[in-house]
């Protein structure tokens, strides 16, 4: 064959794998709002940066006449591009080509793209969109998930690994994005779940359908599992991208540096918080008042919204926020915010990003639910997650910091770096409001009139102990600002820690309540 | 929201504004268990009825068979008392947490 026919051959044969599924598994796909598995990586990747890999490699599967099926690519698209200039390695389950079944094939090119991802220390994204396991494949297609979630679990905390979720992703599957960093949803596209409405409704006759079991909102809102909604792939895609912004290559490096831009937040900070401790406002416009240009990515903003998390920039480079949200449940600790906000504590701190905490919460939310859903081990985790940071960690008290909450939220004794306060603070064991019925609980018995006598003894205890002074002098707080100072204080902070350096104890690893 | 009642959080005696989320609205509160309820822990299909209404049965004999996912559960008398009233028939799906069978204490 001359060169020229060869080159035609080939170009042949690539057009032909790129079709994937056939014209009309396309046009299926695209009447659900879905877009192929190429135009996806392409929609998400610069201009022009994308190769493709493995495009020839071709299934095993001879059971069930499946000898006979041409699978293009068998079901998947692997390859690597770059977003904002940045590396990226990929994989796209390509819903077209068998339902996006995964084979041992479809398996060993997704396990290749992860082991190049890790050993280059650049960041991985898996796209899914797959009916699951290929039946006729057997436990060949068993071990080609479970070669998967190996190499998750190996490059968890190494390299980012992101995993967007736009087709059904159900049984087994669904442990890969769940061992992964971010998962990303979209709503109407996104399915989720172990078990599919029809076996739930054989087994247990619960009728439920497929976006009410495991739909984007439920993932989003109701069980976590999801850390960005959108409403289209295209907002998907700009999430993913924008998230890649904040975040470093792996786990040696820094995320990327970018210009300062003063915050512009219309309302003065002084103005947003309410000085009775029992009213609301949103936390969000705190961080949007001290970030870099009023920035802040949120992450999991449906789930647990009694506690925010999410990146934004301070002097140019990445921080983490965690913030307490009276807005929502006034702002309380419970199992999933503490959930929430330690994983997130961990992730900070694998990716050498500092974390800044933003402290206003009256406690733990009361409750049997609360406690016998294991508010003791899930509120551990927060504890634990500050205390092995080695990142540089600073806190702001805005009003409230009660009792165990107070020594969860990254407090001087777990070792905080700095600790500063607004004047109103009120560092305690509980509000006056508890505090003043237990330790006055004779004198307000006993007295003739017993709320005239509760309400001086709260004004009594407010007094004493509502406000960061006490705190303060024992060295618990290193400094009580004016809310104004917050932001330039923090800067200062955080480059007086930048080159902080911890080492604990050596261990294999510790045992975080999980 | 804005049109709804003001939302409220009470942690150690203050009460503070907020919202409620969804899953907060949906939480399961709790009732305290009436141990002379034999409840389904599952939901599935009785296969067979071993006892009688008003028939007085020993703490631990077998009272019915619940099939849930492919398994026959054995269902036992948790004390010596009496069956005051069956609310199953043999062949019934049942969902989780059906109250199945009454019984009370016997000395």
């Amino acid at each position: 064959m001359s060169l020229k026919r060869s080159i035609f051959d080939l170009r042949k044969r690539k057009d032909q794998v790129r079709l994937g599924g056939g014209e009309e598994a396309i046009e299926k796909q695209v009447a659900m709002g879905k877009l192929t598995a190429r135009a996806r990586i392409l929609a998400i990747v610069d201009e022009g940066s994308f190769h493709e890999y493995d495009m020839f490699v071709e299934h095993v599967g001879t059971d069930f006449d499946m000898g006979n099926k041409v699978l293009a690519g068998d079901g998947v698209v692997i390859g690597t591009g770059t977003i904002y200039g940045s590396p990226v390695c990929l994989f796209a389950q390509d819903f077209t080509v068998a339902g996006g079944s995964l084979g041992l094939m479809h398996a060993r090119k997704i396990t290749k793209i992860m082991d190049h991802a890790l050993k280059m220390r650049v960041p991985l994204i898996g796209i899914n969109d797959s009916g699951g396991a290929r039946i006729q494949e057997g436990v060949n297609s068993l071990a080609g998930y479970g070669e998967i979630f190996f190499r998750n679990t190996l490059s968890s905390g190494v390299i980012p690994q992101i995993s967007v979720i736009l087709g059904p992703c159900a049984g087994g599957a669904v442990y890969s994005p769940a061992l992964t960093d971010f998962v990303f949803v979209v709503e109407n596209i996104s399915k989720m779940f172990i078990t599919g409405p029809a076996v739930i409704k054989s087994v247990l006759g619960e009728d439920i359908s497929m976006e009410a079991l495991g739909g984007a909102r439920v993932h989003a809102e109701i069980t976590g599992n999801a850390h960005f909604f959108a409403l289209s792939e295209k907002e998907c895609f700009e999430q993913i991208k924008k998230l890649i912004t904040y975040i470093p290559w792996n786990n040696t490096q820094k995320a990327k540096t970018f210009p300062v831009k003063e915050p512009k937040f219309k309302t003065k900070i002084e103005n947003i918080v309410p000085a009775d401790a029992r009213l609301p406002y949103d936390i969000r416009d705190i961080i949007k008042s001290i970030a870099d240009g009023s920035e802040f990515f949120e992450i999991m903003e449906l789930f647990a919204a009694n506690i925010v998390i999410g990146f934004g920039r301070m002097n140019g480079e990445t921080v983490g926020f965690v913030a307490n949200q009276p807005k929502v449940l006034a702002g309380v600790l419970d199992c999933d915010s503490s959930d929430k906000a330690a994983r997130f504590i961990r992730y900070c701190n694998a990716f050498n990003i500092p974390i800044i905490t933003l402290e206003d919460m009256p406690g733990y939310l009361p409750g049997v639910d609360q406690e016998h859903a294991g508010v003791i081990r899930h509120g551990a985790k927060i504890l634990y997650a500050y205390s092995e940071a080695t990142v540089p960690r600073i806190t702001v008290i805005i009003r409230k910091a009660y009792g165990g909450g107070y020594i969860a939220m990254n407090s001087r004794h777990l070792r905080a770096d700095f600790v500063f306060a607004w004047p109103m603070a009120e560092i305690a064991v509980m509000g006056p409001e508890g505090a003043a019925n237990i330790v006055f609980r004779k004198e307000i018995s006993e007295a003739e009139d017993p709320e005239a006598m509760r309400q001086q003894k709260i004004q009594e205890y407010k007094d004493k102990f509502a406000n960061p002074f006490v705190a303060a002098s024992k060295g618990y707080i290193d400094e009580v600002i004016e809310p104004h100072e917050t932001r330039k204080i923090l800067l200062h902070a955080l480059k007086i820690s930048a080159n902080k350096d911890v080492q604990g104890p050596s261990k294999k690893h510790g045992l975080p309540p999980f | 929201m804005a049109d709804q009642e003001k939302q409220y959080i009470i942690v150690h005696s203050a009460k503070y504004e907020t919202t409620y989320n969804q899953k907060y609205l949906n939480r399961k509160v709790w009732e305290e268990p009436n141990f002379n309820h034999i409840k389904s822990y599952i939901p599935g299909t009785i296969i067979e009825i071993l006892v009688k209404e008003g028939q007085l049965v020993k703490a631990g004999e077998s009272i019915l068979i619940l099939e849930a996912m492919k398994m026959y559960n054995d269902i036992k008398m948790p004390f010596k008392g009496k069956i005051l009233k069956l609310n199953i028939e043999s062949g019934q799906k049942i969902p989780k947490d059906f109250l199945m069978i009454e019984i009370e204490p016997v000395k």
